[in-house]
């Protein structure tokens, strides 16, 4: 009885991520390789008009515009690689929905790592802090200390 | 407790009151940037900037006629072109009409690329909102657009007589703009 229901919230859930914003078929190339690949490219670009969403998933103009020229380019044999630089020469690494490693962007990607790091040194300096056990007890103290609970 | 202890605790109790007032400082600095329109947080910045502009070829919104980058670059060589990227459905557009007026009075030439616009709907805008452009073409397809780097209306450029981008806004022009960004920039690049 549970296998149909997960089976179809997978289903679900991959129908909704491949759910793009083409909202026309004429946008589509009809070659399906070459499709994916540019659905794949688009996906990774950034819409400039409503900034959270990417070209795939934005009904803005712009947005169209932007798919068409990625589609453009894959049915001229370009590499992924060149189509991104055509639109990171246009619109900057903004556009890149996963900015590259710069030395602008390196504190992003480094602080996990510094994170952790930092996290480690708190507890190795706190456990170096930690003051020495008690001594033990003399014989005095102990015979005191059983007469005390004794009493109690 | 010592001395030392003493000046520890105070130190500790500082500590966090600067990095407040640090923030603070900072924070009222960037206002004032944003006010005097130095610092715009929405800017994204156009990588074409400083670089040669695009090149292209637009039909004209008659009765003026169309130009070409290469038309632009003949006319940079005296003065440096402004660029007005415009569409009549743009209400930022009519905002900054007065301000593009005003630019032009002060004897700079003012070219406009309608961006997809219908030419009627483009001569309307003019006619109730003052025309100053030497030149207006039309981008319909929207291509010239993209090779800018936009992704609005209206946004402008400085072209110099190498037929650089030496000024960029992406939004409506000021009379703030003008006076402490263009002239500037126009001056520079007269050389």
């Amino acid at each position: 009885m549970i296998r149909p229901v997960i089976v179809a919230a997978v289903t679900m859930c991959c129908l909704s991520v491949s759910a793009f914003a083409i909202s026309d078929p004429r946008e589509m190339l009809p070659d399906a390789g070459q499709e994916a690949r540019a659905e794949a490219i688009g996906s990774q670009l950034r819409c400039l008009v409503c900034q959270n969403e990417s070209i795939e998933d934005s009904n803005a103009d712009l947005a169209k515009d932007l798919r068409a020229k990625v589609r453009e380019q894959v049915k001229a044999g370009q590499s992924d690689a060149q189509i991104m630089a055509w639109m990171v020469a246009r619109y900057g690494n903004f556009v890149r929905l996963r900015p590259p490693l710069t030395a602008a962007t390196f504190l992003l990607y480094a602080t996990p790592v510094l994170a952790l790091l930092a996290g480690a040194a708190a507890a190795l300096l706190g456990r170096r802090r930690q003051p020495d056990p008690p001594a033990p007890l003399t014989e005095a103290e102990q015979a005191r200390l059983i007469e005390l609970s004794r009493h109690a | 407790m010592n001395g030392a202890e003493m000046t520890r605790r105070r130190l500790m109790l500082l500590a966090p009151l600067a990095v407040v007032a640090a923030g603070g400082a900072a924070f009222w600095a960037m206002l004032q940037r944003m006010e005097q329109g130095r610092f715009d947080p929405h800017d994204i910045g156009n990588p074409m900037l400083g670089k040669k502009m695009p090149q292209f070829d637009l039909p004209a919104v008659p009765p003026s006629q169309g130009f070409s980058s290469s038309e632009l670059l003949l006319a940079a060589q005296d003065n440096p072109v402004f660029l007005n990227f415009f569409a009549s459905w743009c209400i930022p557009c009519a905002s900054e009409a007065e301000s593009l007026e005003s630019l032009s009075k002060q004897g700079v030439q003012i070219w406009g690329i309608a961006y997809k616009d219908q030419t009627d709907k483009t001569r309307a805008f003019l006619d109730q909102y003052g025309n100053p452009y030497a030149r207006i073409a039309a981008d319909t397809t929207g291509n010239t657009f993209i090779n800018f780097g936009l992704y609005g209306v209206p946004e402008n450029f400085l072209i110099d007589r190498a037929g650089r981008i030496v000024w960029h806004v992406a939004g409506p022009l000021s009379d703030e703009m003008i006076e402490h960004q263009v002239m500037p920039a126009i001056a520079k690049a007269r050389g």
